[in-house]
């Protein structure tokens, strides 16, 4: 869990501009302004270059928070590994 | 929106320049779009997006790379997919907004219905035309009501091929039926000058089939290109907006050496020229004459801005394998004047802003020098690989035509007139400054074994700046490097560009306690660096470690070398009075302590003969 956080917030923080957001496992879309379907989009597209992963159709949508984004992302990445 | 004061003045962000990477694009989306409001002067438009699928990135995208032009546009957005009620049926809301332009955003998906397999010709063709119809309402509609420019999406290329090979073919096939659609769209724009198309079946290709269509954003957002389409598609609509509002470029200045053929025809000559089939750069190099000549004869102005005797750079547009003429250009300035200078004088001379211009040339020393002193002329980084010049030049869009009128075929002639003009403030507020800029080092010693035949090389294809134009072969070089009556001098220069190998070779001879040179030459790539500073500083080393005192200098005129005529004045050197009138002598007295005449240049510690390498 750790290891991902920093990227992803690295991420968050490009995709909406702003240096000082924290994200943290429990973070939703409601606790971040403007997050937006134009934002959910660019989030999305850059956690599947940056992790070099492919989220199926479907996924998303049953993602709660970031923490859940997260381990989604890891297995993706353990099962791309092996 | 502010003025910059002129030690800051904004310059667009790296991630939009070529080559541009989509995924930072997307990624740094607003930070970008804040950096690029902070420009002053920004052309304001606005544009109607009626989409057939969702626009939200398209939107996003085209902005980004509108306000990269200097456009900032004003949105306004159908709602989804509902592109043909909203042009067609009555929209107060649209007919508000007074959009100057409006972007239909169709893809191949919103054909109303494809062929059945086995569809007869004929049913097939009244397909065609019911679709035709239906786009031909949306855009009469939008000229009739609303006034406004065009810019219509052609069909992209499906990623699935239900007919395999056959949709290549078959009359019913939904590819062939796109295909007919893209000739009906085109034969629609050509004949009216307020419909221009937007070509996403080059797009797909371009960006490739994978990339363009992605099955989850599809079904997720409705997004019929994916965030990486969308990210050429902004870049391709804003190059046709840019054009509409009458920022495409109308000259392209070139040099010659290295950018127009292969070598430099002062020191190599007509002959040795790379340039033509029978080699695989020369091919490269006749190309991209062919790419810059079908630019001009569809309106795009010509330039020549070369350092070279006007004679010698003339003298290369007879080579046989020659693709463009010397009447294909309206400026023609080869001489030794600093670049930026020559195409002051060509903006003059052709009444054009010096904002209407781009600049190509291999050398990234004379692109970042005109880049600083003239920031309006657009200088894209071009390398130095001849084979990718023109998809540089295509991928920034600059010469992007809305219309080829038969006045644009004349545009061109052919004059070379002089002009005085004003210098604007120099960014480099002199040479010197610019020369520091370079961050120039050099290696400069005896001749070493290992860099012997590039020796022989410069010494025999030397013509311009040559003192002497003596030759020696390999064999002459080789036994003076080991001779101690003879002082060597080889010169490596480096910048911050990168290593421009052995530029310059010394040779003399040690006759009754005075040097006599009987070579020096310098290739013409790095004139006006201080190089010949630096060899004779070396020079000079040399002598007083043998104890020499006094130099010698011989100038022997020929056809090529006339820019030396006054080398050794410039030194320092002294007149010596001969009576052989195809020669001059020169004479210079060592004076301790001996100031260093360089001051730009770097001298690196001496490469031993056994640590030397290439």
């Amino acid at each position: 869990m750790d290891n991902l956080l920093p990227q992803i917030e690295s991420i968050f923080r490009d995709v909406f501009d702003n240096s000082r957001l924290n994200v943290t496992p429990e973070t939703t879309a409601r606790d971040v302004p403007g997050w937006d379907s134009l934002t959910n989009v660019n989030l999305i597209f850059a956690m599947e270059r940056e992790f070099k992963i492919k989220f199926a159709l479907g996924e998303i949508q049953e993602l709660n928070n970031v923490g859940e984004m997260v381990l989604l992302i890891q297995k993706k990445m353990e099962r791309a590994a092996k | 929106m502010s003025l910059e004061p002129e030690s800051q003045k904004w310059k667009l962000p790296e991630d939009l320049g070529f080559p541009i990477s989509a995924e930072n694009i997307l990624r740094r989306r607003q930070a970008l779009k804040r950096e690029l409001l902070k420009q002053a002067n920004l052309l304001r438009t606005r544009i109607a997006i009626l989409g057939g699928s969702t626009t939200a990135e398209i939107k996003s995208m085209l902005e980004l790379f509108l306000l990269a032009q200097g456009i900032q546009p004003t949105f306004y957005e159908s709602a989804y997919n509902a592109y043909f009620e909203e042009a067609v049926f009555e929209n107060s809301d649209l007919s508000a907004f007074k959009p100057e332009i409006v972007l239909v955003h169709t893809t191949w998906q919103n054909v109303v219905r494809f062929p059945e397999v086995l569809e007869p010709e004929a049913e097939v063709a009244q397909l065609i035309r019911g679709e035709m119809d239906r786009f031909k309402m949306i855009w009469e509609k939008i000229h009739a009501g609303l006034g406004a420019v065009v810019i219509q999406n052609n069909f992209d290329f499906p990623s699935l091929r239900p007919l395999g090979n056959l949709e290549a073919s078959a009359l019913f096939s939904r590819l062939r039926f796109l295909q007919s659609l893209n000739a009906e769209f085109a034969g629609y724009a050509s004949d009216h000058s307020w419909l221009l198309i937007n070509d996403i079946m080059y797009l797909s290709a371009q960006v490739g089939l994978s990339e363009w269509f992605d099955f989850n954003y599809w079904y997720n957002y409705h997004m019929a290109v994916s965030p990486l389409a969308a990210v050429a598609v902004g870049r391709n609509v804003a190059s046709i907006v840019k054009s509409i509002y009458g920022k495409s470029k109308k000259c392209l200045v070139l040099d010659l050496d290295n950018t127009l053929w292969g070598g430099v025809i002062g020191d190599d000559g007509l002959q040795n020229l790379i340039l033509g089939r029978d080699h695989p750069v020369g091919e490269a190099f006749s190309n991209f004459q062919r790419y810059v000549k079908d630019l001009q004869r569809r309106g795009v102005l010509l330039a020549v801005c070369s350092k070279n005797d006007l004679e010698n750079a003339k003298e290369g547009f007879s080579h046989p394998d020659i693709v463009l003429k010397l009447e294909d250009f309206s400026a023609f300035k080869a001489n030794w004047k600093p670049k930026h200078e020559n195409i002051r004088e060509i903006a003059s001379d052709l009444n054009i802003g010096l904002d209407s211009i781009v600049f190509v040339d291999d050398n990234p020393a004379e692109r970042a020098f005109v880049s600083a002193q003239l920031p309006e002329v657009a200088v894209p980084n071009v390398g130095s690989d001849v084979s990718l010049f023109a998809q540089i030049l295509e991928h920034e869009g600059y010469f992007e035509p809305i219309i080829v009128a038969s006045d644009d075929l004349n545009r061109t002639a052919y004059y070379n007139l002089n002009s005085q003009r004003d210098a604007d403030q120099a960014r480099f507020q002199n040479h010197g400054e610019f020369l520091a800029s370079l961050e120039m080092n050099a290696n400069i010693g005896p001749f070493v074994p290992i860099y012997l035949e590039r020796i022989t090389q410069l010494i025999n294809k030397s013509n311009q700046f040559n003192l002497t134009t003596r030759r020696f072969t390999g064999a002459e070089v080789e036994a003076v490097s080991r001779d101690p009556r003879y002082v060597t001098l080889y010169g490596r220069l480096r910048d911050k560009f990168g290593d421009n190998g052995i530029v310059s070779v010394i040779i003399g001879s040690v006759r009754e306690a005075a040097l006599e040179i009987d070579l020096w030459l310098m290739s013409c790539r790095v004139l006006k660096r201080e190089m010949e500073f630096a060899m004779f500083d070396a020079l000079v080393e040399e002598c007083l470690e043998r104890g020499i005192r006094t130099i010698t200098g011989v100038y022997i005129p020929s056809k090529k070398n006339n820019m030396v005529a006054e080398h050794y004045p410039s030194l320092g050197f002294s007149r010596v009075p001969d009576t052989s009138d195809d020669r001059t002598l020169w004479q210079y007295q060592i004076v301790q302590p001996y100031h260093a005449k360089t001051q730009y240049i770097r001298r690196n510690l001496q490469e031993t003969s056994l640590a030397a390498s290439t």
